[in-house]
């Protein structure tokens, strides 16, 4: 399968009083068509700054680019104009926020919201667009479309914005969607009927999917592949399978052992990662989850380990070799 | 951590707390009441955790605060230690407040950012006039402090100079300060990273063992809450739908709505994942204010009758301690 994404190198710096914060740091990794790709990682590890990144939404300054290529059907994205990225994001790429509340303009209707994406860059009339709407809004299970389009933000409920925020995303049949935490601020069983949807959806137009996640359950439900990041790097990557099965990284280790599991009938201790998240402005030199690691030995100090492959396309940053059984 | 002790520390029956709703500007007419929680039972034993689950707006949270009496009670008993202290004046829940205390949510909103450590932890020995003298409070702090894992040379420091994890840890210091027997905790590690949240827990689990606490676990992570809870309590809209051993209620969830939520929530594990069967409830959980008739779970039941639409379900005790309130088993 062809990839149609590829991110090379990555670097996306914040230059602040405080320091340089390396948010993310030599980033590589490849979307395939029709595959949901999973970023997994704390608050700080770099994850959403990676997708602003791609869709150039960095806020400049105080951050900054300063390295890599974001290659997508054929073109640099970091190399086009803005006026030329901006036929691309909300078209081609599409982008769910985590937030349902914030993202959404409180002060134009449902519908406005939802057509215009298809005025913008498919150069529909009013009426046709509103038309689309409505379809699009029966797409996401928002019964009574027509009505509902004509309602505020407000008058939604969480879960139903969400889904709003997916219909604006689909508008275009992009060929790929990046969901930033999409159902964090949701309750379970409706977290469940969106991200189904989305899934669902995504298969049937044939797009390829970005997920970005704290929730490994979320990953292992509907990823194919996996990208686990720490301190601004993948220091993981591979199918779900092989993540979950044998996971390589002390980080994703620990991870997996610090996360009750619902199955888990045996109330087993669980074994947490000790100490904090580092502080990106001060990464200590060598290999940033080095005070964190039970396995670290000296060379974890000096020399930061690159990404390096242990099977097919199972990739993982780490001096040493350790087995998560 | 069960004991397998039965004396109830803690039996609530047929809890209500309702706020009114008014309307209106200068003449408010009162219009409706949202029943937070209406008409809940259940008890815990001494040195058990009982988890309490539900999603936003089921009345969990209410619960917790109601118990310890940080809301007003509008009906039904709490006999904590075998006393009914649902109608208790302001002083005499002074010295019940210190056998109960609670651990909050937010790390962040939950200490005072202009108090040193050392005043936060030691704040609730100063108010229940158990500081004693200066040697014996400072030497208390700092025991405290040891025991949730932080350096008692850090008692001078202030909330902002330490992490979401470590600021919980301070909380649940507060709490511990004044040896209580029964703790609350609301949503404990849900603001917390990932990593971070099993140190939380952990510490959790110690300090009940040691101490013998009670816990009241408030949570909405499942799984979670299936982890460090000895029995569960699942609730709906206001009521309790089904109660249940951890075990029981994962292995032979009987509501429609525990089966949905169990299933809502994905295991870590790709292949598991596979093998699972999932339900997908349709629409969201109703406002309170104008909720469902009959069952309040029926509009979005898979299994809906005629009958769940206006009779509402008692909750029924079955075996070991399993009870439910659905139409189904009747």
């Amino acid at each position: 399968m062809p990839a149609i994404l590829q991110v090379k190198n990555l670097k996306t710096h914040f230059f602040t009083d405080a320091g340089v914060v390396k948010a993310v740091d030599g980033v590589s990794f490849d979307v395939q068509a029709g595959e949901t790709l999973a970023i997994v990682g704390e608050s700080g590890s770099g994850k959403s700054i990676t997708a602003l990144s791609i869709l150039g939404l960095i806020p400049s300054p105080p951050g900054e680019i300063i390295d890599g290529e974001v290659i997508f059907d054929g073109r640099d994205l970091l190399e086009l104009s803005d006026e030329e990225v901006r036929e691309v994001r909300g078209n081609q790429i599409a982008m769910i926020f985590q937030e349902p509340m914030t993202s959404l303009n409180p002060v134009l209707t449902i519908g406005e919201q939802v057509a215009e994406p298809i005025e913008v860059h498919k150069n529909l009339p009013r009426d046709a667009a509103m038309a689309r709407c409505v379809e699009l809004l029966a797409k996401v299970q928002i019964s009574d479309g027509e009505n509902r389009a004509r309602d505020y933000p407000h008058q939604f409920s969480g879960g139903m914005r969400q889904r709003v925020m997916i219909a604006m995303a689909l508008s275009c049949s992009p060929k790929l969607i990046i969901s930033d935490e999409p159902t964090t601020a949701l309750d379970v069983t409706v977290q469940a009927q969106v991200l189904e949807l989305l899934k669902e959806l995504t298969q049937e137009q044939g797009a390829a999917q970005i997920l970005i996640t704290h929730d490994l359950g979320v990953v292992a439900r509907y990823a194919d592949h996996v990208n686990v990041m720490y301190a601004g790097r993948i220091v993981e990557s591979g199918t779900a399978i092989s993540i979950y099965d044998d996971p390589r990284h002390p980080y994703t280790i620990g991870l997996m052992a610090s996360i009750p599991n619902l199955d888990d009938d045996v109330k087993e201790k669980l074994i947490p990662i000790e100490g904090q998240p580092p502080n990106l402005a001060k990464l200590p030199p060598g290999c940033p989850f080095r005070p964190r690691c039970r396995h670290a030995i000296d060379r974890c100090a000096v020399e930061r380990p690159e990404l390096e492959t242990v099977a097919d396309e199972h990739k993982k940053a780490c001096w040493i070799d350790v087995n998560g059984q | 951590m069960s004991t397998g002790n039965e004396e109830r520390i803690l039996e609530v029956r047929d809890l209500k707390v309702h706020f009114p709703v008014a309307k209106g500007i200068l003449f408010k007419r009162h219009i409706g009441d949202i029943k937070a929680v209406d008409g809940i039972s259940f008890h815990a034993h001494r040195g058990e955790t009982v988890g309490l689950v539900g999603e936003s707006g089921c009345g969990k949270s209410t619960t917790g605060l109601a118990i310890l009496r940080m809301l007003p009670v509008t009906a039904g008993e709490i006999i904590f230690e075998g006393e009914n202290i649902a109608n208790y004046t302001k002083t005499e829940m002074r010295s019940v407040r210190r056998r109960m205390q609670m651990i909050y949510q937010d790390p962040f909103g939950s200490l005072n950012p202009r108090m040193s450590i050392a005043t936060i932890v030691g704040e609730p020995l100063v108010v229940h006039d158990m500081a004693g003298s200066r040697a014996e409070f400072d030497e208390r702090i700092a025991e405290l402090l040891e025991i949730v894992g932080l350096d008692p040379a850090m008692r001078g420091r202030y909330p902002h100079e330490f992490s979401g994890g470590q600021r919980q840890r301070i909380g649940i210091a507060r709490a511990l300060a004044v040896n209580p027997d029964f703790i609350v905790c609301d949503e404990p590690v849900s603001a917390l990273d990932v990593s971070i949240q099993a140190q939380v827990i952990n510490i959790l689990e110690e300090l009940q063992e040691r101490l013998g606490l009670t816990y009241l676990f408030i949570a909405h992570d499942l799984a979670v809450v299936r982890h460090i809870s000895d029995r569960i309590v699942v609730m709906y809209l206001g009521k309790i739908v089904e109660s249940a051993s951890r075990l029981d209620l994962y292995h032979e969830p009987k509501h429609p709505y525990t089966k949905a939520l169990l299933a809502a929530v994905p295991i870590p594990n790709p292949r598991a994942e596979a093998a699972r069967e999932h339900i997908f409830l349709e629409g969201e959980v109703p406002s309170p204010l104008n909720p469902p008739s009959g069952c309040h779970f029926h509009p979005r039941c898979p299994y809906v009758t005629d009958r769940c639409r206006t009779e509402e379900p008692e909750i029924k005790q079955a075996a070991n301690g399993h009870s439910v309130a659905c139409h189904l088993f009747d």
